[in-house]
């Protein structure tokens, strides 16, 4: 009974392992490679983490938009910037009506869905035409529409201070998020830190002295060398500085639950910031991810999947596919524009111009990594993925950057990681599908 | 005609355990016309993949019994060993290149050449094409076949005709060619064409080279043939002189009685007069299954079967009703038009089809079986949703009660309904497809090819339950089926198909030659069986 019931036990994990790729596998490993090399070169793995975080939570809604697109046969969705151009445009479009903060954020997505909408019928039909080929046709669509939008930007008649050139017609390469108040305006909703410590060195000749913790509020707290808890920063956007004697101590964000205590190595003092979530961020992922989810569960969802799976079938069946096509589309252009929104405020800036050009790529590696085929695709999928493959880069940057110290390799090595990867995926894009 | 060239000795070959082939003895003279007949699965392809060494063969094992050819005992590995031994083979698909010449395309992979200062450095590959030795070769060859077209004609745009009589020069042309396969040369001709393909074949033959022809008319074989070896069930059944025998014997031999699948009828089956489907001058442009003008009339509560052998046309009938295939012509269902090349008004008008191609078109292989089987109702008819902030989302517990229902229903072998389709047995997958079609709650069935790549026992249950189907829900079913012996067993009446029209109608009492003779299109020939 009982090697029954393990055996029960270890196929069942047998099937769970099995059912994620090698691929994916392979992408873990190097994560997991690059993470220790990390570790052992002394960058914190606390910061690394946080940022595949955050990073995870700014490029999820542009992976997300490759399932519509994946399941209804029509390939990853390589024409991204289609609707990237469609968020930024709405994005720009609320600056230009004066929307600022949380407003600025959802009058932006408001605006993106019937941009996407229409542009992603108008790409649908196109798709349509050119059944076969849709991958390559995607990719110069994609570039295309970047090439045209740099035209909008010179042109449109907007004249928002904060976006405008100093002198002359034409909007910013890279438009200041701060200045309307909306950088950061997902990632700060009730953000917090997990684990975050203010660490204080406990060598001989400072026994005894008396470290003065400053607080932005300038209320000053002196403590001993011992474990000391502060109650709770009020944080709330405001970044606390603080200071051990006069040293000031590296910036920390959030805030809540930092802990002094003490430690007797020499090098520091030092503050871990922990692992900071970015909540509203991870939250509005959360959202999409169970919106695309249920659809996928609708009548309306399982005809595309059906179509892209075996249209044969699918028309036997009295669908039509041109039409589940169109749809997917659709709904892959508004996840890509409203995920170019989410991107920016994270990022703290929009980017026009030539920057949307090769962001379909990470979508497409990200997804390919998690475990898609060219045929198949899942939230899982999505999930997985994004999380690798932004580990992968935002852990490979500062690794790099320690590894070949005082040279200018790390951008080349972040280069040959990044497309790498990409390229490994692609690899995989016509397995089982 | 005591020159043997070619003789197959206790040939025997099987995949896996199951014997396509069994002890098959036959011998082509020099000069000799011998004609291989069967029926569709008889084994007469694998018979011809033997002697050429088709790698399908030797990976799966290889075959037992002998192949002698010049009274050597020869085992033929590969295509090319075959080439080498002097053995050719006319395709039934053409093998040309379009942007070729004649000559070229004699001639591909055979040229003649000289050499040449490059090809002196870098190799024979870049030697000069010798194109007057060429054209001449070519030319040589359409002599042989007495066909007057000029060998430096590009192939692309020739009639079907020429282009089969290229792929006969380009056999011929090759040295020390003894053996010469026609697999179905006229398949894809007109009469008139043909007629002339059958003189270059006595041709050929009077020059002395030993003549394979696969062919399932048997007017033809009458016409050409010196002997005729009849192939079923991979068993070897008779070789006749010709002029001993009549297409009456052939047909029957060909038939033969099959493994009995007995016929049960009760008495509890209605059928009524009224007309359910009525078909008018349908023509159906399915790929290699052309329906060129049908007329079918199908009472309510009856089981029609439709037969025929493969590329004649039967399977494009319910492919075109259904709307998988571009249609046209006029279809009464139920006393209404049923607009043709519109799956979903189909489906919508209470028909079912069950696909021949099981994977191509029958199975969302990577989904669950559950899936599979609520996946036409669900789309059609809204079934098995529920509503979800007034959003239609599908209705997890109603799938799954409804497929379990159905497994057990009509025993669906499988671990559980979440199991993908794809990873089902051939007969487990029919039944799905089968479940699919019953939760439309169709009034009218077609089933096409319902037991292909079925074991026996599987065979039966999916009869019975299309019998059970008709008899206790008076489900009217259309079965088309390359088995004659599963027609027979369960249709009240069975139309022929023959060259994408209506050969004609028969009882399954009616006898094997009756079968045989109107499956290969030749009962015109035969005195007194008009009915």
């Amino acid at each position: 009974m009982i090697d029954a019931e393990n055996g029960g036990a270890f196929s069942r994990l047998k099937s769970a392992v099995g059912s994620i790729g090698i691929p994916t596998w392979i992408i873990a490993g190097l994560w997991a490679i690059v993470l220790s090399a990390g570790y052992y070169k002394g960058i914190s793995v606390e910061t690394l983490l946080s940022d595949t975080i955050r990073r995870v939570g700014m490029n999820g809604v542009l992976v997300l938009a490759m399932v519509p697109a994946i399941q209804s046969g029509t390939g990853p969705n390589f024409a991204l910037p289609i609707g990237i151009s469609c968020g930024l445009f709405a994005l720009i479009t609320a600056i230009e009506f004066d929307y600022t903060g949380a407003s600025w954020l959802i009058m932006s997505i408001l605006f993106s869905i019937p941009i996407a909408g229409v542009v992603g019928y108008l790409y649908g039909k196109l798709l349509n035409a050119v059944k076969g080929s849709e991958m390559t046709i995607a990719t110069y669509t994609g570039f295309s529409i970047v090439a045209f939008m740099c035209l909008i930007w010179l042109v449109v008649p907007f004249s928002h201070p904060n976006m405008g050139w100093f002198m002359g017609e034409g909007l910013r390469e890279t438009i200041q998020l701060d200045a309307i108040k909306g950088a950061n305006v997902l990632n700060n909703f009730a953000i917090f830190n997990i684990g975050g410590e203010v660490v204080i060195p406990t060598s001989d000749d400072e026994k005894g002295q008396t470290f003065v913790i400053t607080e932005i509020e300038k209320k000053t707290t002196t403590i001993n060398i011992k474990e000391v808890e502060i109650p709770e920063v009020k944080g709330g956007g405001i970044t606390p500085t603080f200071y051990i004697g006069d040293i000031k101590l590296p910036t920390v964000i959030g805030g809540k639950g930092i802990r002094i205590i003490k430690t007797d190595s020499t090098e520091l003092p030092a503050v871990r910031r922990g692992i900071t979530i970015p909540t509203g961020l991870l939250l509005v992922f959360a959202f999409f991810s169970v919106l695309v989810w249920l659809f996928f569960r609708s009548k309306a969802g399982i005809a595309i999947s059906a179509g892209g799976l075996n249209p044969r079938f699918a028309q036997a069946a009295g669908l039509n596919i041109d039409r589940s096509r169109v749809w997917a589309n659709i709904l892959s252009t508004m996840l890509g524009a409203i995920g170019i929104i989410i991107y920016s405020q994270s990022y703290g800036y929009a980017q026009l111009y030539q920057a949307p050009m090769m962001m379909a790529f990470p979508a497409v590696a990200a997804i390919l990594i998690g475990g898609a085929t060219a045929s198949r695709a899942k939230i899982s999928h999505v999930v997985i993925g994004v999380i690798l493959f932004q580990g992968l880069l935002t852990t490979a940057l500062p690794v790099t950057n320690a590894l070949f110290e005082g040279t200018d390799l790390s951008e080349i090595a972040r280069m040959v990681i990044q497309n790498g990867v990409i390229l490994f995926a692609l690899t995989q894009v016509k397995r089982g599908g | 005609m005591s020159d043997t060239l070619l003789r197959f000795s206790n040939v025997t070959k099987n995949y896996y355990g199951n014997i396509v082939l069994e002890n098959i003895n036959f011998e082509v003279h020099a000069g000799e016309i011998h004609a291989l007949i069967g029926e569709n699965g008889a084994g007469k392809s694998t018979l011809m993949n033997i002697l050429f060494g088709m790698p399908v063969i030797h990976s799966t094992g290889g075959y037992d019994g002998d192949v002698i050819i010049n009274g050597e005992k020869t085992l033929i590995k590969s295509p090319f060993e075959a080439m080498d031994a002097g053995i050719g083979m006319v395709h039934q698909e053409f093998m040309l290149i379009p942007g070729f010449t004649i000559t070229e395309n004699i001639k591909i992979n055979r040229e003649i050449t000289t050499p040449n200062i490059v090809s002196g450095v870098l190799g024979k590959r870049l030697e000069t094409l010798d194109m007057i030795k060429m054209d001449a070769d070519a030319r040589k060859a359409l002599d042989t076949l007495d066909m007057g077209i000029e060998e430096y004609t590009m192939v692309a745009g020739l009639p079907v005709g020429h282009k089969q009589f290229i792929e006969i020069a380009r056999e011929i042309d090759k040295t020390g060619i003894k053996i010469l396969v026609f697999d179905e040369p006229t398949a894809v001709l007109t009469e008139s064409e043909a007629q002339n393909l059958l003189a270059a074949v006595r041709r050929l033959a009077k020059l002395g080279i030993g003549i394979v022809f696969i062919s399932h008319r048997l007017d033809e074989i009458m016409d050409v043939a010196d002997r005729v070896t009849v192939l079923r069930d991979g068993q070897h059944v008779a070789t006749k002189d010709v002029k001993d025998t009549d297409v009456v014997e052939i047909a029957q031999l060909m038939i033969g009685r099959k493994v009995t699948l007995s016929r049960v009828q009760s008495d509890k089956r209605k059928i009524s007069d009224e007309v359910m489907l009525s078909v008018k001058n349908l023509h159906v442009a399915m790929p290699g299954e052309m329906v060129r003008g049908i007329d079918l009339e199908v009472r309510k509560g009856e089981i029609i079967g439709i037969g025929g052998l493969a590329g004649q046309g039967k399977l494009g009938i319910a492919n075109g009703i259904t709307g998988t295939y571009l249609a046209t012509g006029k279809v009464i269902f139920n006393g209404k038009p049923l607009p043709l090349n519109s799956p979903r008004s189909t489906i919508e008008a209470g028909i079912a089809f069950v696909s021949e191609d099981r994977k191509g078109v029958g199975l969302l292989l990577d989904e669950s079986i559950e899936l599979n089987i609520a996946f036409t109702a669900m789309q059609i008819h809204d079934k098995f949703l529920s509503n979800f902030f007034g959003y239609k989302v599908r209705n997890d517990h109603e799938i799954r009660k409804h497929a379990e229902r159905m497994i057990k229903d009509i025993d669906i072998r499988c671990n559980s309904p979440m199991q993908n389709t794809g990873s089902l047995s051939g007969g487990n997958q029919q039944k799905v497809c089968v479940a699919r079609a019953l939760t439309q709650n169709p009034q009218f069935l077609f089933v096409s090819e319902p037991t292909r790549g079925i074991d026996i026992g599987a065979k039966k249950l999916i009869l019975d339950l299309l019998l059970k189907l008709n008899e206790e829900y008076g489900m009217t079913i259309v079965m088309t089926s390359s088995e004659l012996a599963e027609l027979r067993s369960i249709c009240d009446k069975i139309v022929i198909i023959c060259g994408g029209a209506v050969e004609g109608v028969l009882m399954p009492e009616a006898s094997d030659a009756e079968f045989g003779l109107m499956m290969s299109g030749s009962r015109a020939h035969v005195r007194g069986n008009d009915k």
